[in-house]
């Protein structure tokens, strides 16, 4: 034991109260303190499943899916929006094109489905801190998981539907 | 009188409100790209209708503002990366935004042209 336990007790009225830091401590080897359980310990009235990882697999997704979104999303701004004219470019036949390719097939694929993602669970964040009524939030949620889920579809369906010879 | 109660940060906190403000633009308009994009599975004809308004001087001013939203969000996202990771991110915060802001205008500048270019010849003749 340390030093700390073995002080001179002769300060000690018994019962006193009194801790470690203004007189000598009231337990020792033989008179060792009671045990106190941490307060979150797990104990066999702790539901098995509590809510997970998912808040940090959330904020963890946000960094990595922002990173390569930054270089998704550049570049097609890059492409659409300044080389080769611009904007005055796009066209169905540039789509066309563009689609042919399966780089660029997965490059948009790739980019709908993180940024999507990534601006959904950032909403789902905002409703989160705004929306203070449970009703509020369920319903702004439903609607929020509702349109994601069919733009991510819908877009998918695009991508790998897409018909240069429509007509 | 006692001191504004309310609270407002400097730096830190406009950088978040504004991270927020443009992440939620940003994702309003995706939800129309990809619906103006699906009009390809309809007909070239459906596509290139609006797509012609994608091409108009209004919009190209829209376009204009949401290459700035995503800019923004693009360089300070990076930002928050590197508070979240970088061991002197935390300490460095300030200086990186001011770094961040330096280079949004540098590139807004460089946008001008490409992305404002058309709507100028088109207002104004040319």
């Amino acid at each position: 034991m340390s030093a700390d336990t073995t002080l001179d007790k002769s300060g000690t009225s018994g019962t006193s109260g009194v801790g470690p830091v203004e007189g000598a401590s009231l337990y020792d080897v033989d008179h060792p303190a009671p045990f106190i359980e941490a307060p979150r310990k797990r104990t066999s009235k702790t539901p098995r499943s509590t809510r997970g990882n998912f808040e940090m697999a959330a904020w963890l997704f946000m960094r990595l899916s922002g990173v390569v979104l930054v270089v998704l999303v550049l570049g097609h701004l890059l492409i659409q929006l300044v080389l080769d004219g611009g904007v005055s470019k796009i066209g169905f036949a540039f789509v066309a094109g563009r689609w042919a390719s399966p780089f660029w097939q997965v490059w948009d694929l790739l980019m709908l489905w993180l940024a999507m993602l990534h601006g959904a669970n950032g909403l789902r964040t905002v409703i989160n801190d705004y929306a203070e009524r449970p009703n509020t939030r369920l319903w702004l949620k439903g609607l929020l998981y509702t349109a994601t889920v069919f733009t991510i579809l819908l877009g998918t369906l695009v991508i790998f539907t897409f018909d240069p010879n429509i007509r | 009188m006692p001191a504004g109660t309310l609270y407002r940060g400097r730096e830190g906190m406009w950088s978040w409100v504004a991270h927020r403000v443009t992440g939620v633009l940003i994702f309003f308009f995706l939800f129309v790209h990809v619906l103006d994009t699906a009009l390809v599975r309809v007909s070239p004809e459906a596509y290139d209708d609006v797509v012609s308004t994608y091409k108009t001087p209004l919009v190209a001013l829209l376009e204009y503002g949401l290459v700035a939203a995503i800019l923004f969000h693009a360089l300070n996202g990076l930002r928050v990366i590197a508070v979240d990771f970088w061991s002197k991110g935390p300490r460095y915060q300030k200086q990186m935004l001011w770094t961040v802001v330096g280079i949004w205008v540098v590139l807004m500048i460089g946008a001008l042209y490409p992305v404002l270019g058309h709507a100028v010849r088109e207002v104004f003749g040319s």
